[in-house]
Protein backbone atom coordinates (compact mmCIF):
# COMPACT_ATOMS: atom_id res chain seq x y z
CA UNK A 1 0.00 0.00 0.00
CA UNK A 2 2.49 2.36 1.09
CA UNK A 3 4.50 1.66 -2.27
CA UNK A 4 1.28 2.39 -4.31
CA UNK A 5 0.66 5.55 -2.61
CA UNK A 6 4.58 7.10 -3.65
CA UNK A 7 4.23 6.03 -7.10
CA UNK A 8 1.31 7.70 -7.38
CA UNK A 9 1.87 10.99 -9.49
CA UNK A 10 1.37 13.70 -7.54
CA UNK A 11 -0.76 16.90 -8.94
CA UNK A 12 1.60 19.72 -9.93
CA UNK A 13 4.64 17.06 -11.27
CA UNK A 14 3.63 16.41 -14.66
CA UNK A 15 6.71 14.51 -15.55
CA UNK A 16 6.84 12.67 -12.17
CA UNK A 17 6.15 9.27 -13.85
CA UNK A 18 9.13 9.64 -15.91
CA UNK A 19 11.98 10.16 -12.87
CA UNK A 20 11.79 6.77 -11.92
CA UNK A 21 12.42 5.79 -15.71
CA UNK A 22 15.78 7.59 -15.83
CA UNK A 23 17.18 7.00 -13.04
CA UNK A 24 16.64 3.16 -13.69
CA UNK A 25 18.12 3.80 -16.97
CA UNK A 26 20.93 5.75 -15.50
CA UNK A 27 21.65 3.31 -13.24
CA UNK A 28 21.91 0.71 -15.30
CA UNK A 29 24.24 2.55 -17.94
CA UNK A 30 26.50 3.53 -14.61
CA UNK A 31 26.51 0.15 -13.38
CA UNK A 32 27.70 -0.89 -16.72
CA UNK A 33 30.46 1.34 -16.88
CA UNK A 34 31.81 0.54 -13.51
CA UNK A 35 31.65 -2.83 -13.96
CA UNK A 36 33.36 -2.62 -17.67
CA UNK A 37 36.40 -0.22 -15.58
CA UNK A 38 36.49 -3.38 -12.99
CA UNK A 39 37.01 -5.78 -15.83
CA UNK A 40 39.32 -3.53 -17.47
CA UNK A 41 41.07 -3.07 -14.47
CA UNK A 42 41.10 -6.98 -13.34
CA UNK A 43 42.52 -7.61 -16.76
CA UNK A 44 45.34 -5.25 -16.54
CA UNK A 45 46.25 -6.21 -13.18
CA UNK A 46 46.05 -10.50 -14.88
CA UNK A 47 48.26 -9.35 -18.08
CA UNK A 48 50.70 -7.66 -15.65
CA UNK A 49 50.96 -10.47 -13.68
CA UNK A 50 51.16 -13.16 -15.88
CA UNK A 51 53.97 -11.04 -18.34
CA UNK A 52 55.65 -10.67 -14.26
CA UNK A 53 55.68 -14.75 -13.96
CA UNK A 54 56.82 -14.98 -17.59
CA UNK A 55 59.90 -12.90 -17.40
CA UNK A 56 60.43 -14.01 -13.75
CA UNK A 57 59.87 -17.56 -14.33
CA UNK A 58 61.81 -17.75 -17.69
CA UNK A 59 62.85 -21.06 -18.86
CA UNK A 60 61.98 -22.40 -14.90
CA UNK A 61 60.77 -25.98 -14.24
CA UNK A 62 61.48 -26.82 -18.40
CA UNK A 63 61.13 -30.73 -17.62
CA UNK A 64 57.22 -29.41 -16.76
CA UNK A 65 56.34 -26.39 -18.66
CA UNK A 66 58.41 -27.21 -22.32
CA UNK A 67 55.52 -30.09 -23.25
CA UNK A 68 52.80 -28.02 -22.04
CA UNK A 69 53.96 -25.24 -24.46
CA UNK A 70 54.38 -27.88 -26.74
CA UNK A 71 50.80 -29.56 -26.32
CA UNK A 72 49.52 -26.06 -26.38
CA UNK A 73 50.81 -25.27 -30.45
CA UNK A 74 49.89 -28.66 -31.29
CA UNK A 75 46.15 -27.70 -30.06
CA UNK A 76 46.34 -24.73 -31.22
CA UNK A 77 48.82 -24.74 -34.26
CA UNK A 78 48.83 -27.93 -35.80
CA UNK A 79 45.16 -29.30 -35.00
CA UNK A 80 44.12 -25.76 -36.65
CA UNK A 81 45.99 -25.81 -40.15
CA UNK A 82 42.29 -28.13 -41.72
CA UNK A 83 40.50 -25.54 -40.86
CA UNK A 84 42.82 -22.48 -41.74
CA UNK A 85 43.17 -24.41 -45.27
CA UNK A 86 39.83 -24.41 -45.90
CA UNK A 87 39.72 -20.38 -44.89
CA UNK A 88 42.43 -19.51 -46.74
CA UNK A 89 41.87 -21.09 -49.89
CA UNK A 90 38.34 -19.51 -49.85
CA UNK A 91 39.26 -16.22 -48.91
CA UNK A 92 41.65 -16.46 -51.32
CA UNK A 93 39.14 -17.25 -54.17
CA UNK A 94 36.72 -14.68 -52.91
CA UNK A 95 38.95 -11.54 -51.97
CA UNK A 96 42.26 -11.61 -54.37
CA UNK A 97 41.23 -13.73 -57.26
CA UNK A 98 37.79 -11.21 -57.56
CA UNK A 99 40.39 -8.22 -56.77
CA UNK A 100 42.98 -9.47 -59.36
CA UNK A 101 40.66 -9.59 -62.07
CA UNK A 102 38.79 -5.89 -61.17
CA UNK A 103 42.60 -4.45 -61.62
CA UNK A 104 43.10 -6.16 -64.72
CA UNK A 105 40.02 -4.92 -66.24
CA UNK A 106 40.40 -1.68 -65.44
CA UNK A 107 44.13 -1.75 -66.51
CA UNK A 108 45.40 -1.55 -63.08
CA UNK A 109 47.60 -5.01 -62.24
CA UNK A 110 50.43 -3.73 -61.35
CA UNK A 111 49.14 -3.01 -58.36
CA UNK A 112 48.12 -6.16 -57.70
CA UNK A 113 51.25 -6.77 -55.59
CA UNK A 114 50.51 -3.67 -53.38
CA UNK A 115 46.68 -4.20 -52.56
CA UNK A 116 47.82 -8.02 -51.25
CA UNK A 117 50.40 -7.25 -49.21
CA UNK A 118 47.84 -4.29 -47.68
CA UNK A 119 44.82 -6.72 -47.31
CA UNK A 120 46.25 -10.17 -46.96
CA UNK A 121 49.64 -9.50 -45.04
CA UNK A 122 48.85 -6.31 -42.69
CA UNK A 123 44.85 -7.30 -42.03
CA UNK A 124 43.47 -10.40 -42.75
CA UNK A 125 45.71 -13.00 -42.22
CA UNK A 126 46.64 -12.22 -38.62
CA UNK A 127 42.82 -11.31 -37.72
CA UNK A 128 41.73 -14.25 -39.44
CA UNK A 129 43.97 -16.41 -37.67
CA UNK A 130 43.28 -14.91 -34.25
CA UNK A 131 39.77 -15.27 -34.99
CA UNK A 132 39.92 -18.99 -35.71
CA UNK A 133 42.34 -19.81 -32.84
CA UNK A 134 40.09 -17.72 -30.72
CA UNK A 135 36.74 -19.94 -31.66
CA UNK A 136 38.05 -23.18 -31.57
CA UNK A 137 40.92 -23.03 -28.58
CA UNK A 138 39.69 -19.63 -26.61
CA UNK A 139 36.84 -20.54 -26.17
CA UNK A 140 37.47 -23.82 -24.16
CA UNK A 141 40.22 -22.48 -21.65
CA UNK A 142 37.32 -20.30 -19.99
CA UNK A 143 35.83 -23.42 -19.52
CA UNK A 144 39.07 -25.53 -18.97
CA UNK A 145 40.21 -23.38 -16.35
CA UNK A 146 37.10 -22.30 -14.79
CA UNK A 147 36.26 -26.30 -13.81
CA UNK A 148 40.05 -26.87 -12.52
CA UNK A 149 39.33 -23.35 -10.45
CA UNK A 150 36.04 -24.95 -9.34
CA UNK A 151 37.46 -28.37 -8.81
CA UNK A 152 40.10 -26.91 -6.53
CA UNK A 153 42.75 -27.45 -8.50
CA UNK A 154 44.30 -23.96 -8.32
CA UNK A 155 44.36 -24.03 -5.06
CA UNK A 156 46.21 -27.66 -5.08
CA UNK A 157 48.87 -26.40 -7.42
CA UNK A 158 49.85 -23.54 -4.75
CA UNK A 159 50.29 -26.33 -1.83
CA UNK A 160 52.63 -28.07 -4.29
CA UNK A 161 54.23 -24.82 -4.25
CA UNK A 162 53.56 -24.66 -7.99
CA UNK A 163 52.60 -21.11 -9.30
CA UNK A 164 48.97 -21.55 -10.72
CA UNK A 165 49.80 -18.56 -13.47
CA UNK A 166 53.18 -20.46 -14.19
CA UNK A 167 51.64 -23.70 -14.58
CA UNK A 168 47.97 -22.72 -16.64
CA UNK A 169 48.42 -19.33 -17.75
CA UNK A 170 52.05 -19.00 -19.15
CA UNK A 171 52.13 -22.42 -21.83
CA UNK A 172 48.63 -21.64 -22.93
CA UNK A 173 50.01 -17.49 -23.70
CA UNK A 174 53.14 -19.22 -25.06
CA UNK A 175 51.56 -21.41 -27.51
CA UNK A 176 49.05 -19.14 -28.54
CA UNK A 177 51.08 -16.66 -29.30
CA UNK A 178 53.68 -19.05 -31.37
CA UNK A 179 50.67 -21.01 -32.87
CA UNK A 180 48.81 -17.52 -34.19
CA UNK A 181 52.39 -16.07 -35.62
CA UNK A 182 53.09 -19.92 -37.30
CA UNK A 183 49.12 -19.99 -38.66
CA UNK A 184 49.12 -16.41 -39.94
CA UNK A 185 52.14 -17.37 -42.33
CA UNK A 186 50.69 -20.32 -43.22
CA UNK A 187 47.65 -18.30 -43.73
CA UNK A 188 48.97 -15.56 -46.00
CA UNK A 189 51.15 -17.90 -47.95
CA UNK A 190 47.62 -20.38 -48.91
CA UNK A 191 45.82 -17.41 -49.85
CA UNK A 192 48.07 -15.54 -52.06
CA UNK A 193 48.65 -18.76 -54.37
CA UNK A 194 45.13 -19.61 -53.96
CA UNK A 195 44.27 -16.18 -54.94
CA UNK A 196 46.31 -16.20 -58.15
CA UNK A 197 44.99 -20.06 -58.82
CA UNK A 198 41.50 -18.61 -58.97
CA UNK A 199 42.69 -15.24 -61.26
CA UNK A 200 44.82 -17.64 -63.77
CA UNK A 201 41.58 -19.62 -64.00
CA UNK A 202 39.73 -16.33 -65.52
CA UNK A 203 42.51 -16.07 -67.83
CA UNK A 204 43.71 -12.69 -66.24
CA UNK A 205 46.89 -11.66 -68.08
CA UNK A 206 49.17 -11.86 -64.92
CA UNK A 207 52.47 -13.85 -65.31
CA UNK A 208 53.05 -15.87 -62.04
CA UNK A 209 56.37 -14.73 -62.08
CA UNK A 210 54.91 -10.65 -62.15
CA UNK A 211 52.56 -11.30 -59.63
CA UNK A 212 55.01 -12.56 -56.50
CA UNK A 213 57.34 -9.88 -58.29
CA UNK A 214 54.74 -7.55 -57.36
CA UNK A 215 54.08 -9.10 -53.95
CA UNK A 216 58.32 -8.92 -53.18
CA UNK A 217 58.05 -4.99 -54.57
CA UNK A 218 55.58 -4.51 -52.24
CA UNK A 219 56.82 -5.82 -48.64
CA UNK A 220 59.16 -4.17 -46.80
CA UNK A 221 61.10 -5.08 -43.58
CA UNK A 222 58.25 -3.35 -41.68
CA UNK A 223 55.40 -5.36 -42.78
CA UNK A 224 57.35 -8.35 -41.54
CA UNK A 225 57.90 -6.96 -37.97
CA UNK A 226 54.49 -5.55 -38.09
CA UNK A 227 53.31 -9.04 -38.55
CA UNK A 228 55.51 -10.69 -35.39
CA UNK A 229 54.16 -7.91 -33.68
CA UNK A 230 50.84 -8.29 -33.91
CA UNK A 231 50.30 -11.99 -34.12
CA UNK A 232 52.06 -12.31 -30.82
CA UNK A 233 50.20 -9.83 -29.03
CA UNK A 234 47.02 -11.14 -30.37
CA UNK A 235 48.43 -14.50 -28.95
CA UNK A 236 49.01 -12.65 -25.34
CA UNK A 237 45.88 -10.79 -25.64
CA UNK A 238 43.50 -14.05 -26.57
CA UNK A 239 45.40 -16.24 -23.54
CA UNK A 240 45.34 -13.70 -20.95
CA UNK A 241 41.68 -12.93 -21.56
CA UNK A 242 40.57 -16.12 -21.61
CA UNK A 243 42.43 -17.67 -18.63
CA UNK A 244 41.54 -14.26 -16.83
CA UNK A 245 37.52 -14.78 -17.31
CA UNK A 246 38.27 -18.94 -16.17
CA UNK A 247 40.33 -18.35 -13.27
CA UNK A 248 38.91 -14.86 -12.10
CA UNK A 249 36.34 -16.58 -9.79
CA UNK A 250 35.10 -20.44 -9.46
CA UNK A 251 32.46 -21.45 -12.22
CA UNK A 252 29.00 -22.73 -11.40
CA UNK A 253 27.82 -24.61 -14.31
CA UNK A 254 25.12 -21.76 -14.94
CA UNK A 255 28.10 -19.09 -15.30
CA UNK A 256 30.35 -20.87 -17.57
CA UNK A 257 28.51 -19.50 -21.20
CA UNK A 258 27.86 -16.06 -19.85
CA UNK A 259 32.06 -15.92 -18.92
CA UNK A 260 32.32 -17.88 -22.07
CA UNK A 261 30.86 -15.62 -24.31
CA UNK A 262 32.27 -12.36 -22.23
CA UNK A 263 35.51 -13.70 -22.84
CA UNK A 264 35.40 -13.85 -26.89
CA UNK A 265 33.66 -10.95 -27.22
CA UNK A 266 36.43 -9.14 -24.59
CA UNK A 267 39.11 -10.69 -26.73
CA UNK A 268 37.51 -9.67 -30.40
CA UNK A 269 37.31 -6.02 -29.17
CA UNK A 270 40.66 -5.98 -28.04
CA UNK A 271 42.30 -7.59 -30.71
CA UNK A 272 40.34 -5.08 -33.28
CA UNK A 273 41.42 -2.18 -31.15
CA UNK A 274 45.16 -3.74 -31.26
CA UNK A 275 45.03 -3.90 -34.87
CA UNK A 276 43.89 -0.40 -35.39
CA UNK A 277 46.25 0.79 -32.87
CA UNK A 278 49.14 -0.75 -34.56
CA UNK A 279 47.70 0.84 -37.93
CA UNK A 280 47.37 3.91 -36.19
CA UNK A 281 51.30 3.85 -35.32
CA UNK A 282 52.26 2.55 -38.63
CA UNK A 283 50.99 4.87 -40.35
CA UNK A 284 52.27 7.63 -38.37
CA UNK A 285 55.73 6.53 -38.21
CA UNK B 1 53.83 -24.27 23.54
CA UNK B 2 50.43 -22.54 23.24
CA UNK B 3 50.29 -19.38 25.18
CA UNK B 4 47.05 -19.19 25.73
CA UNK B 5 46.43 -22.32 28.16
CA UNK B 6 48.10 -24.78 30.56
CA UNK B 7 47.76 -27.82 28.50
CA UNK B 8 49.29 -26.64 25.40
CA UNK B 9 52.47 -25.34 27.30
CA UNK B 10 52.81 -29.05 28.36
CA UNK B 11 52.57 -30.33 25.01
CA UNK B 12 54.33 -28.06 23.75
CA UNK B 13 57.44 -28.22 26.33
CA UNK B 14 57.28 -31.76 26.50
CA UNK B 15 59.35 -31.61 22.62
CA UNK B 16 61.90 -29.82 20.77
CA UNK B 17 61.83 -26.65 19.01
CA UNK B 18 58.63 -26.03 17.25
CA UNK B 19 58.20 -26.24 13.06
CA UNK B 20 55.39 -23.66 12.99
CA UNK B 21 54.36 -21.09 15.53
CA UNK B 22 51.15 -18.84 15.40
CA UNK B 23 50.80 -16.20 17.91
CA UNK B 24 47.60 -14.27 18.09
CA UNK B 25 46.60 -15.13 14.39
CA UNK B 26 43.59 -14.33 12.68
CA UNK B 27 42.35 -16.31 9.16
CA UNK B 28 40.34 -15.39 6.53
CA UNK B 29 37.98 -17.46 4.79
CA UNK B 30 39.25 -19.40 1.60
CA UNK B 31 35.56 -19.45 0.53
CA UNK B 32 35.33 -15.71 0.39
CA UNK B 33 32.30 -16.02 2.11
CA UNK B 34 32.97 -14.37 5.39
CA UNK B 35 36.32 -12.09 5.81
CA UNK B 36 37.38 -13.98 9.45
CA UNK B 37 36.92 -17.66 10.00
CA UNK B 38 38.99 -18.23 12.87
CA UNK B 39 40.84 -15.61 15.42
CA UNK B 40 43.05 -15.53 18.46
CA UNK B 41 45.14 -18.89 17.18
CA UNK B 42 47.75 -19.18 19.80
CA UNK B 43 49.67 -22.38 19.01
CA UNK B 44 53.21 -24.10 18.29
CA UNK B 45 53.42 -27.46 16.65
CA UNK B 46 56.66 -29.15 17.62
CA UNK B 47 58.28 -31.58 15.89
CA UNK B 48 56.99 -35.32 16.19
CA UNK B 49 53.36 -33.71 17.35
CA UNK B 50 50.54 -35.29 16.22
CA UNK B 51 47.58 -33.13 16.52
CA UNK B 52 43.81 -33.03 15.93
CA UNK B 53 41.81 -30.53 15.36
CA UNK B 54 38.11 -31.02 15.53
CA UNK B 55 35.63 -29.01 14.72
CA UNK B 56 31.77 -28.84 13.40
CA UNK B 57 31.47 -28.32 9.24
CA UNK B 58 32.56 -24.94 8.56
CA UNK B 59 33.94 -24.08 11.44
CA UNK B 60 37.05 -22.95 9.55
CA UNK B 61 39.32 -26.12 9.79
CA UNK B 62 40.71 -26.19 5.98
CA UNK B 63 40.82 -22.47 6.34
CA UNK B 64 43.77 -22.97 9.15
CA UNK B 65 45.47 -26.02 7.28
CA UNK B 66 45.37 -23.87 3.66
CA UNK B 67 47.38 -20.87 6.28
CA UNK B 68 49.60 -23.51 7.90
CA UNK B 69 50.34 -24.66 4.68
CA UNK B 70 50.85 -21.44 3.44
CA UNK B 71 48.42 -20.43 0.86
CA UNK B 72 46.86 -17.83 2.35
CA UNK B 73 48.80 -15.04 4.75
CA UNK B 74 46.95 -14.75 8.19
CA UNK B 75 44.50 -11.18 8.29
CA UNK B 76 46.65 -10.91 11.24
CA UNK B 77 49.14 -12.11 13.90
CA UNK B 78 52.58 -13.45 13.79
CA UNK B 79 53.15 -17.13 12.10
CA UNK B 80 56.26 -18.68 12.41
CA UNK B 81 57.85 -21.76 10.16
CA UNK B 82 60.66 -22.89 12.05
CA UNK B 83 61.35 -20.43 14.14
CA UNK B 84 61.01 -17.65 11.31
CA UNK B 85 58.50 -15.12 10.84
CA UNK B 86 56.52 -15.36 7.45
CA UNK B 87 56.40 -11.97 7.15
CA UNK B 88 60.09 -11.16 7.20
CA UNK B 89 61.36 -13.94 4.62
CA UNK B 90 62.10 -13.65 1.22
CA UNK B 91 59.90 -15.23 -1.60
CA UNK B 92 62.82 -18.09 -1.91
CA UNK B 93 62.77 -18.86 1.74
CA UNK B 94 59.37 -18.52 1.96
CA UNK B 95 58.74 -21.27 -0.86
CA UNK B 96 61.83 -23.35 0.59
CA UNK B 97 59.96 -22.98 4.07
CA UNK B 98 56.30 -24.02 2.47
CA UNK B 99 58.39 -27.25 1.12
CA UNK B 100 58.87 -28.83 4.25
CA UNK B 101 55.33 -28.71 4.46
CA UNK B 102 52.76 -31.48 2.88
CA UNK B 103 48.65 -30.53 2.29
CA UNK B 104 45.97 -33.53 1.94
CA UNK B 105 42.81 -32.20 0.71
CA UNK B 106 39.10 -33.53 1.51
CA UNK B 107 36.91 -35.16 -0.95
CA UNK B 108 39.46 -37.00 -3.36
CA UNK B 109 42.67 -34.95 -2.61
CA UNK B 110 41.80 -32.20 -5.59
CA UNK B 111 43.58 -34.46 -7.87
CA UNK B 112 44.51 -33.15 -11.93
CA UNK B 113 42.25 -35.11 -13.48
CA UNK B 114 44.39 -34.83 -17.58
CA UNK B 115 47.43 -36.83 -15.55
CA UNK B 116 47.08 -40.16 -14.48
CA UNK B 117 47.62 -41.25 -10.73
CA UNK B 118 51.66 -41.34 -11.52
CA UNK B 119 52.02 -38.27 -13.23
CA UNK B 120 49.92 -36.44 -10.30
CA UNK B 121 52.68 -37.86 -8.17
CA UNK B 122 55.08 -36.87 -10.04
CA UNK B 123 54.70 -33.35 -10.61
CA UNK B 124 55.71 -31.61 -7.66
CA UNK B 125 59.25 -33.88 -8.09
CA UNK B 126 59.56 -32.97 -11.96
CA UNK B 127 58.90 -29.19 -11.03
CA UNK B 128 60.92 -28.44 -8.41
CA UNK B 129 63.85 -29.67 -10.50
CA UNK B 130 64.31 -33.61 -9.29
CA UNK B 131 65.97 -35.61 -11.87
CA UNK B 132 63.74 -37.66 -13.76
CA UNK B 133 65.60 -41.14 -12.38
CA UNK B 134 65.60 -40.11 -8.92
CA UNK B 135 61.54 -38.71 -9.60
CA UNK B 136 60.51 -42.30 -11.33
CA UNK B 137 62.29 -44.25 -8.39
CA UNK B 138 60.82 -41.46 -5.41
CA UNK B 139 57.06 -42.09 -7.21
CA UNK B 140 57.42 -46.16 -7.41
CA UNK B 141 58.10 -45.82 -3.45
CA UNK B 142 55.25 -43.59 -2.87
CA UNK B 143 52.55 -45.75 -5.05
CA UNK B 144 53.71 -48.53 -3.28
CA UNK B 145 53.69 -47.47 0.51
CA UNK B 146 50.53 -45.97 -0.23
CA UNK B 147 49.41 -49.52 -2.19
CA UNK B 148 48.81 -47.59 -5.48
CA UNK B 149 51.10 -49.66 -7.36
CA UNK B 150 48.37 -51.45 -10.03
CA UNK B 151 46.54 -47.91 -10.22
CA UNK B 152 49.78 -45.80 -12.03
CA UNK B 153 48.60 -45.54 -15.37
CA UNK B 154 44.98 -44.75 -14.43
CA UNK B 155 43.26 -41.49 -14.36
CA UNK B 156 41.56 -39.54 -11.42
CA UNK B 157 38.38 -40.30 -12.88
CA UNK B 158 39.07 -44.19 -13.47
CA UNK B 159 39.40 -44.68 -9.94
CA UNK B 160 37.26 -44.77 -6.42
CA UNK B 161 36.72 -41.80 -4.36
CA UNK B 162 38.88 -43.89 -1.72
CA UNK B 163 41.76 -44.33 -3.84
CA UNK B 164 41.84 -40.51 -5.46
CA UNK B 165 42.32 -39.82 -1.55
CA UNK B 166 45.32 -41.93 -1.17
CA UNK B 167 46.87 -40.13 -4.42
CA UNK B 168 46.17 -37.06 -2.72
CA UNK B 169 48.17 -38.24 0.71
CA UNK B 170 50.82 -39.91 -1.73
CA UNK B 171 51.34 -36.83 -3.82
CA UNK B 172 51.23 -34.91 -0.39
CA UNK B 173 54.67 -37.15 0.51
CA UNK B 174 56.48 -37.40 -2.85
CA UNK B 175 58.31 -34.14 -1.70
CA UNK B 176 59.30 -35.81 1.42
CA UNK B 177 57.57 -33.65 3.66
CA UNK B 178 58.10 -32.89 7.35
CA UNK B 179 54.94 -31.73 8.45
CA UNK B 180 52.28 -33.23 6.89
CA UNK B 181 48.34 -31.28 6.88
CA UNK B 182 45.86 -33.64 6.52
CA UNK B 183 41.84 -32.07 6.14
CA UNK B 184 39.45 -34.62 7.01
CA UNK B 185 40.91 -37.50 5.56
CA UNK B 186 38.07 -40.01 6.90
CA UNK B 187 35.39 -38.61 5.22
CA UNK B 188 33.38 -40.85 2.85
CA UNK B 189 35.70 -43.60 3.58
CA UNK B 190 34.42 -47.25 4.83
CA UNK B 191 35.52 -48.79 7.34
CA UNK B 192 38.54 -50.38 6.12
CA UNK B 193 39.84 -47.79 4.29
CA UNK B 194 39.56 -45.48 7.13
CA UNK B 195 41.33 -48.53 9.72
CA UNK B 196 44.35 -48.17 6.42
CA UNK B 197 44.57 -44.56 6.90
CA UNK B 198 44.85 -44.44 10.38
CA UNK B 199 47.18 -47.11 10.64
CA UNK B 200 49.09 -45.69 8.16
CA UNK B 201 49.35 -42.03 9.64
CA UNK B 202 50.06 -43.87 13.24
CA UNK B 203 53.60 -45.76 11.04
CA UNK B 204 54.19 -42.00 9.47
CA UNK B 205 54.39 -40.41 12.82
CA UNK B 206 56.38 -43.35 14.39
CA UNK B 207 58.84 -42.74 11.24
CA UNK B 208 58.22 -45.00 8.01
CA UNK B 209 60.46 -45.92 5.33
CA UNK B 210 58.79 -43.82 3.15
CA UNK B 211 60.15 -40.26 4.57
CA UNK B 212 63.26 -41.85 5.55
CA UNK B 213 62.23 -43.48 8.95
CA UNK B 214 61.97 -39.58 10.54
CA UNK B 215 58.56 -39.07 12.45
CA UNK B 216 56.64 -36.74 10.92
CA UNK B 217 54.83 -33.99 12.19
CA UNK B 218 50.89 -34.64 11.74
CA UNK B 219 47.96 -31.92 11.87
CA UNK B 220 45.04 -33.46 11.16
CA UNK B 221 41.43 -31.84 11.03
CA UNK B 222 38.04 -33.42 11.06
CA UNK B 223 34.54 -33.02 12.49
CA UNK B 224 34.05 -36.19 13.83
CA UNK B 225 36.77 -37.26 16.71
CA UNK B 226 35.97 -40.61 17.37
CA UNK B 227 38.46 -42.13 15.12
CA UNK B 228 41.39 -39.93 16.38
CA UNK B 229 40.26 -40.66 20.20
CA UNK B 230 43.29 -43.36 20.18
CA UNK B 231 45.50 -42.08 17.32
CA UNK B 232 46.04 -37.91 18.40
CA UNK B 233 49.01 -37.43 20.94
CA UNK B 234 47.30 -33.55 20.83
CA UNK B 235 43.62 -32.22 20.62
CA UNK B 236 42.07 -29.05 19.88
CA UNK B 237 38.99 -27.23 18.91
CA UNK B 238 37.55 -24.85 16.68
CA UNK B 239 34.78 -23.57 17.99
CA UNK B 240 32.37 -20.07 17.37
CA UNK B 241 35.68 -18.77 15.45
CA UNK B 242 37.55 -19.74 18.19
CA UNK B 243 40.67 -21.70 18.91
CA UNK B 244 40.33 -24.33 21.89
CA UNK B 245 43.13 -26.21 23.09
CA UNK B 246 42.08 -29.46 24.79
CA UNK B 247 45.53 -31.21 25.57
CA UNK B 248 46.68 -34.65 25.34
CA UNK B 249 44.23 -37.90 25.37
CA UNK B 250 43.97 -37.91 28.72
CA UNK B 251 42.53 -34.00 28.90
CA UNK B 252 40.43 -35.05 25.84
CA UNK B 253 39.00 -37.77 27.68
CA UNK B 254 37.79 -35.70 30.94
CA UNK B 255 37.30 -32.44 29.38
CA UNK B 256 33.62 -31.08 30.24
CA UNK B 257 33.47 -29.02 26.86
CA UNK B 258 30.02 -29.33 25.35
CA UNK B 259 31.42 -29.69 21.68
CA UNK B 260 33.87 -32.37 22.51
CA UNK B 261 30.56 -34.66 24.08
CA UNK B 262 29.32 -33.71 20.83
CA UNK B 263 32.07 -34.63 18.79
CA UNK B 264 32.75 -37.98 20.35
CA UNK B 265 29.08 -38.91 21.05
CA UNK B 266 28.81 -42.56 19.64
CA UNK B 267 26.06 -41.23 17.62
CA UNK B 268 27.89 -38.62 16.07
CA UNK B 269 27.52 -39.87 12.19
CA UNK B 270 24.05 -40.65 12.35
CA UNK B 271 23.28 -37.09 14.32
CA UNK B 272 25.45 -35.22 11.20
CA UNK B 273 24.15 -37.29 8.48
Amino acid sequence: MENRSAAAPQPGLEHAPTTPWLLGHLDSIGRNIIGSLQTAQGLIAFTLITLGVAVTRFNASPRVIHPLIRSQIYRAGVRLLPIISFLACALGLMIIGQTVALLTRVGAQNLAGTVMVTVVVRELGPLAAALVVLARVGAAYVIELGTARALGEVEALDALCIDPIHYMVIPRMVGLALSIFSLTVYFILVTLVSGYLFAFVQDVPLLPGDYFKQLAVALSWEDFALLALKTFSFGVVIAVVSCYHGLAQPLRLEQVSGATTRAVVQSVVACVSLDVLFIIVYLVT
Amino acid sequence: MNAASPAGEKIGAATTAPVMELNDVTIGSGSGVEAVSVEGINWSVAAGDYWVIGGPPGAGKSDLLATMAGLYRPLKGRLRYFGKDIAELADEEFLAARLRFGLVFENGGRLFHHLTVAENIALPLRYHHRHPGETEQRVRQVLQAAGLASLANHTPGQIKHSWRQRVGLARALAACPEVLLLDNPLAGLGPLDSRWWREFLSLLSAGHNVLGGRPATLAVACHDLRPWADQGKQFALLKQRRWLPVGGRAELACSDEPLLGELLAPDFGAATG
